[in-house]
């Protein structure tokens, strides 16, 4: 049971219509041994959050380029403390400034990725960081 | 297990059915994991169970299983029931991990409580599913939703495990061209009681359903261990456009219709629970065994068949024999 896979969900909050670097994250974690639920484009932070919940997730993976993370991240990370999934890692990758970083931290998020991070790199910051789940 | 497991076995059972979605898919994981908290709960909830009506989806890669599950639940809903689906995609058998992607296609129920969907990873289990999605279904069934959808991986022909599962099962094909037809995956159809025709909005659907009707003859009713109870079993063929909701309320009569037919239904259960409780054995089998070889007792069997002082046969009966007694535990 120690080896048992983390579970991830790939997640694309907002409107914008792109999501080819989150299906390149997604295969990629795929390939370094994650279970990955890809959930697709356009998800809000409900979707996102019931996602997480009914999947029963190690980790929520945002992708966001559309610049809206300040309004996103904080209704997930919120919805998500309202549904008791508090041991949930919650990363967030795309382009986001470096004065918002400290502020998304302060909101609950554990793992800020901007471009040009490797798959390896985040797929070696979950193993580090994220709690398997128990029961 | 310990006192405690046994009472957070309860705890979670007990919240899972009372409506705690959190509760659900915590008990899920355990499932999934084989934990013995998970046997402890499904001990509980087994009683529960048994009002769902449990359906496979099976069926090539890309035939529109997933699009057809988020059609059928759009439409299940407006009749008010309730919903839960299990997607299994494959494990890579190198890496272990797996894309899980079914749950793109059904994503408009967020915030309705009357759908539950859950994605699973094979875990290198063959046919389809993995070696708990039955008892995933199980529990999602005792939680009381009316209808289970379990998608299979996009499968090949060989995959019929699904069948043994589900209470109805339902093989989807997308619509073929030419003479391909003839070539269509006999095992797949003999374990189907609806086949479906989908991407009825293509050329050629029409034909494919049309010549499939002429294809399938009469077969055997699957699993019946008391002939008696065989009977003829001819699926229906229906059309499809999951896409667009076309044909999608006349599949859920048919479903209905099998649910109804007390016969059939009878046998599916049994052939369901012959499935389960065997595979239980075999894995009890199997745990009980492992630990008479960290004990010893069996190692010497193995040692003695590998050294062609024993045939395989005597030593499978000795083992038997030794785990009739509670001998292999013991030791
Ligand atoms: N034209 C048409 N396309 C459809 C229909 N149903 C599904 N599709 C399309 O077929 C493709 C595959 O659909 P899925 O529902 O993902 O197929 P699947 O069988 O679940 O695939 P796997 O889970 O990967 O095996 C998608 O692009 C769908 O939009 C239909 O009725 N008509
Ligand atoms: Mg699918």
């Amino acid at each position: 049971m120690a080896d048992r896979p983390l579970k991830v969900l790939i997640a694309k909050p907002g409107l914008d219509g792109h999501d080819r670097g989150a299906k390149v994250l997604a295969r990629g974690l795929r390939d370094e041994g994650f279970e990955v639920v890809y959930t697709g484009l356009r998800q809000t932070p409900e979707m996102v959050v019931t996602a997480a919940l009914q999947e029963d997730v190690d980790v929520v993976g945002l992708s966001i380029l559309s610049g809206a993370h300040m309004t996103l991240v904080p209704r997930i990370t919120a919805l998500m403390r309202e549904r008791g999934l508090h041991d949930v890692l919650v990363t967030v990758g795309g382009i986001i400034p470096d004065d918002d970083v400290a502020e998304l931290r302060a909101q609950g998020v554990a793992g800020v990725f901007g471009p040009g991070t490797t798959i390896r790199e985040v797929a070696d910051f979950l193993r580090a960081n994220a709690t398997p789940r128990g029961a | 297990m310990t006192a405690d497991a046994a009472d957070r076995a309860t705890a979670l059972a007990d919240a899972a059915r009372a409506g705690d979605r959190r509760s659900l898919a915590r008990l899920l994981t355990a499932v999934e994991n084989h934990t013995p908290l998970a046997e402890a709960a499904l001990r509980r909830l087994y009683p529960e169970a048994g009002s769902a009506h449990l359906v496979g989806i099976t069926g090539p890669p890309g035939a529109g299983k997933s699009t057809l599950v988020a059609a059928l639940i759009a439409r299940l809903r407006e009749d008010g029931r309730s919903v839960a689906v299990v997607a299994v995609d494959p494990s890579s058998p190198i890496t272990g991990g797996a894309l899980l992607g079914d749950r793109v296609r059904m994503q408009a129920y967020a915030s309705d409580d009357g759908v539950f969907i859950r994605s699973m990873a094979s875990r290198g289990h063959a046919g389809g599913l993995s070696s708990t999605s039955a008892a995933a279904a199980a529990v999602l069934d005792a939680a009381g939703f009316d209808v289970v959808l379990l998608e299979t991986v996009g499968t090949g022909q060989s995959e019929v495990e699904v069948a043994a599962a589900a209470d109805t099962t339902v093989v989807l094909e997308a619509p073929e061209m030419g003479d391909e037809v003839q070539a269509i995956k006999a095992g797949l159809l003999e374990v189907a009681d609806i086949v479906v025709v989908n991407k009825g909005d293509r050329p050629g659907a029409q034909r494919t359903a049309a010549q499939l009707r002429a294809m399938l003859v009469p077969s055997v009713g699957r699993g019946d261990a008391d002939p008696s109870r065989r009977a003829p079993k001819r699926p229906e063929v229906i059309v499809t456009t999951a896409i667009s909701g076309e044909g999608i309320p006349e599949l859920i009569a048919l479903l209905d219709r099998r649910r109804a037919d007390g016969s059939s239904a009878e046998a599916a259960r049994v052939a369901r629970a012959t499935a389960q409780v065997d595979g239980i054995v075999a894995q009890r089998i199997r745990d009980r065994l492992a630990e008479g070889t960290g004990g010893g007792a069996t190692g010497a069997v193995y040692e003695a068949v590998a050294r062609h002082e024993l045939d395989p046969y005597e030593a499978a009966d000795r083992l038997l024999a030794l785990l009739g007694d509670g001998g292999v535990r013991e030791a």
